[in-house]
């Protein structure tokens, strides 16, 4: 079904006034999809924090993980945004004019600040040492890529690794707050829209980052769990319980922000809350308290919650933790869906709604948020075979 | 080779972060960083343009929408219009009835009898042209903008079709066209203003009940009919500084 | 300063320099002229051809209708309203496009009664009442349409 078909089909299936102009719901899959992939980056990064800054041992082996699952998934976290523009050749715009005004154009300079100077140096500067070994060993074009990569120095004396090792700790810090921006920024494009009520609160940048960083912390978990499995490794459980442990902390933290946000707008029940009331209770019953709610916050919290208490096998632990990464997953993703979609299902003259089928089969929008999410676990899988964690030489004191 | 980290932690990440912060802190005081972005007024005999609409003369004929379409090739199929003309219908039990098929370009039918309508009456919407206007702020890339004289305008050939400013509009004012991949809305015919020419949807309305004129000029048409009636904006609240002044606004209409 | 370093900002200093030739190139000619946007692009909204003449140009030749029309209701209804478009009939009255509408539910699309209409402003009456069937015009002149 092309454009227009759904958009008479839209109209067809109108509930109330509409301004004429909300029947094409503009924001689409894609643009759900590309705070998901920056809040994948945020999460996976703090949880990398986490290790290093902070000094959680026993986070030691994702360490590495997190820094390169967050690379990946920020290489391709502008895509979903350059295949939606109606005109993607012009994205370039955004950065050599950009209005100032604009968070989305400030965005440009977040984006390109936390690729290159927090995620590209902290990983160098990990892996610079290992980089000019690897260097040395290898034969033809990997030799040259390796030594490019690290910018022709084959320095590997221990005065050099004592450097790396504090720009590595002093971007790391940096990068803490770079995270925070990077994605409350992504919360604040859509908390400043003072024309939708359902996206202008305070919250919105603080919801955004806490569930960016439950998301990514699931995410790690699950690829930690999935790399073990590939290499036929054993996982080691002390770190997947105390992944799981910050997940249950921050899960926490998630949800009583979005139920402040949530209890806050009940109470106040401003003019917006009638439509918004039907809309959450309506068109986004399922995606918001079924998948959201119920698979993305309560089933995990309580599950987790649980396993503080009491532990069982190992073997159960490690199914429970892959099953909740995965509900955690979905949930964030639906929680992303209900921001955007719902946002723009209620008419701002609050009379009434359209809507919104995700065309599953042929459609463009679902192909390409498709894409977006599985290439970077295939730049992942690069990234893992150019720089393995555990090919990784003398064991670097914490 | 031990990097004494030890009880350092969190002391160096507090200072770091303090760091941070005092400098962006430090940096938006000496350079205040322009968040709202409001075009200044023209100084001298520079036109500052306002619309006028009067409800109590709106007869419901979509001429205006009509026009707009054929004046600026906007797409023929009913989701995207620069103006529209929406029907209110009031009930005796207190429901609200609001409708604009076609954008009214088709005329209205009342959806009930008259007996059970309390209160009716038609109210034609179309770019506010605010002065503080929401959509200009959000452009990420400058081609949405305040002309000197007060129109928010957009420069096709610049736009990129993110539609941040689609959702930034309260009013419902802008749409992508599907054929350009940018974003069109009403220019109060710019292109007619030039010329000497009166905006199409103006022109064509038959009962006078859409005005525009220079808000400078204190002895234009509009600043009388501003003055000579109780005018309001749509959602004042907003602070768009919207330059569309309604007479007989009822507050149903949002 | 440890070489690390020095080779980092080189790149970076590097990309920085690209970033800003590129600035450099890709700006349009016209930006910042009046504001944080492209100049022109006020010549070229402005420049866009108009469809609708109004009724002074009309007027210019078809005299005799227009005076017809200021002694009737229909005084402030324009021309092209009913007839379409005439810039090109304007240009070159050879080209005759506009349209002659005849039909009944044409005029109902305002004077049909619709109880949010303003009577003192429009006279209006009901579809079904009012001479079912017939063209308006049969009674009608639209130029000068109260008869």
């Amino acid at each position: 079904m092309n454009k227009m078909e759904s958009l008479y089909e839209a109209l067809a299936n109108l509930d109330g006034f509409i301004y004429p102009n909300e029947i094409a719901l503009n924001w689409d899959l894609l643009i759900v999809m590309y705070p998901y992939i920056t809040g994948l980056v945020a999460g996976a990064f703090i949880l990398a924090s986490l290790n290093r800054v902070f000094d959680i041992k026993a986070l030691k082996p994702t360490y590495d993980i997190s820094l390169l699952t967050a690379l990946a998934f920020m290489l391709v976290a502008t895509m979903p945004l350059i295949t939606h523009l109606g005109q993607p050749l012009r994205f370039y715009e955004m950065l050599i004019t950009p209005h100032l005004t604009s968070a989305m154009a400030i965005f440009g300079f977040v984006y390109l600040w936390y690729l290159m100077v927090v995620l590209l140096l902290e990983i160098w500067f990990d892996y610079r040492y290992d980089m000019v070994i690897w260097s040395q060993q290898k034969k033809g074009f990997m030799k040259f890529f390796y030594k490019a990569l690290t910018l022709w120095i084959s320095d590997t004396s221990p005065e050099s690794r004592k450097t790396d090792e504090k720009f590595g700790y002093f971007i790391t810090v940096i990068g803490i707050p770079s995270a925070f921006l990077l994605h409350g920024y992504v919360g604040f494009i859509f908390g400043s829209i003072k024309a939708n009520p359902w996206w202008s609160t305070v919250m919105m940048p603080v919801i955004f980052l806490f569930s960016a960083m439950v998301s990514g912390i699931a995410l790690v978990m699950f690829i930690y769990m999935a790399i073990n499995y590939l290499r036929k490794k054993k996982t080691d459980i002390f770190c997947l319980d105390t992944i799981a442990k910050y997940l249950f902390y921050i899960l926490i933290l998630d949800f009583t922000l979005e139920s402040l946000d949530q209890i806050h707008r009940i109470y106040e029940a401003d003019e917006s809350f009638d439509i918004l009331k039907i809309l959450v209770r309506g068109k986004l019953f399922f995606t918001f308290f079924i998948m959201q709610i119920g698979i993305g916050t309560l089933i995990p919290i309580t599950t987790l919650g649980f396993l503080q208490f009491r532990k069982p096998r190992e073997k159960i632990r490690k199914i429970l933790y892959l099953i909740i990464s995965i509900f955690v997953l979905v949930g964030i993703f639906f929680m992303r869906w209900n921001v955007v979609i719902g946002g723009q299902l209620f008419s701002k003259s609050f009379y009434g709604f359209t809507s919104y089928k995700v065309n599953l089969i042929g459609g463009t929008d679902v192909s390409l948020s498709l894409l977006w999410f599985i290439v970077p676990f295939f730049i992942l899988a690069f990234l893992i075979w150019l720089l393995p964690p555990w090919k990784k030489f003398v064991e670097k004191t914490n | 080779m031990v990097v004494k980290k030890g009880n350092f932690n969190r002391r160096d990440f507090i200072k770091h972060s303090g760091m941070l912060a005092g400098g962006v802190v430090l940096v938006s005081l000496l350079n205040p960083f322009k968040l709202v972005f409001a075009t200044k007024k023209p100084e001298g005999n520079g036109k500052w343009y306002g619309i006028g609409i009067d409800i109590e003369k709106c007869i419901g004929c979509g001429s205006c929408a009509r026009a707009c379409k054929i004046e600026n090739d906007v797409p023929n199929e009913p989701f995207f219009f620069r103006n529209w003309v929406e029907q209110y219908t009031i009930m005796n039990d207190g429901q609200i009835k609001v409708s604009s098929p076609n954008g009214g370009i088709d005329g209205f039918k009342q959806p009930v009898p008259d007996e059970a309508i309390y209160k009716t009456f038609f109210v034609p919407k179309m770019c506010n042209h605010c002065a503080k206007s929401p959509c200009t702020q959000v452009c990420p890339v400058g081609a949405s903008f305040e002309s000197p004289e007060g129109l928010a305008l957009v420069d096709q050939s610049y736009c990129i079709g993110c539609g941040y400013c689609v959702q930034a509009c309260p009013y419902g004012c802008r749409y992508i066209d599907p054929k350009k991949g940018v974003v069109d809305k009403c220019t109060l015919c710019y292109h007619r203003l030039e010329k000497g020419l009166n905006p199409a949807c103006m022109m064509a309305c038959p009962t006078g009940a859409r005005i525009y004129g220079d808000l400078n000029d204190k002895e234009s048409g509009l600043s009388i009919f501003i003055k000579e009636n109780n005018c309001a904006v749509l959602k004042p609240q907003l602070n768009t500084g919207s330059k569309l002044f309604y007479n007989a606004l009822s507050q149903e209409v949002h | 300063m440890p070489l690390q370093v020095k080779r980092l900002l080189l790149a970076f200093a590097v990309f920085i320099g690209i970033m800003l030739v590129l600035k450099y190139f890709l700006t349009p000619d016209s930006w910042r002229e009046y504001g944080a946007y492209r100049g022109k692009a006020l010549t070229e909204i402005s420049g866009k051809e108009a469809k609708y003449v109004e009724m002074e140009t009309c007027a210019e030749c078809h005299d005799t209708i227009a005076e017809l029309k200021t002694q009737g209701l229909h005084v402030s209804v324009q021309c092209e309203i009913c007839h379409g478009p005439g810039y090109k009939h304007a240009d070159d009255p050879d080209i005759n496009d506009l349209e002659i509408p005849r039909e009944r539910q044409f005029c109902l699309r305002c004077h049909t009664k619709n109880m949010a209409s303003p009577q003192a402003v429009i006279k209006q009456i009901d579809a079904v009442e009012h001479n079912e069937g017939e063209e308006c015009i049969t009674c009608h002149n639209p130029h000068q349409p109260w008869l």
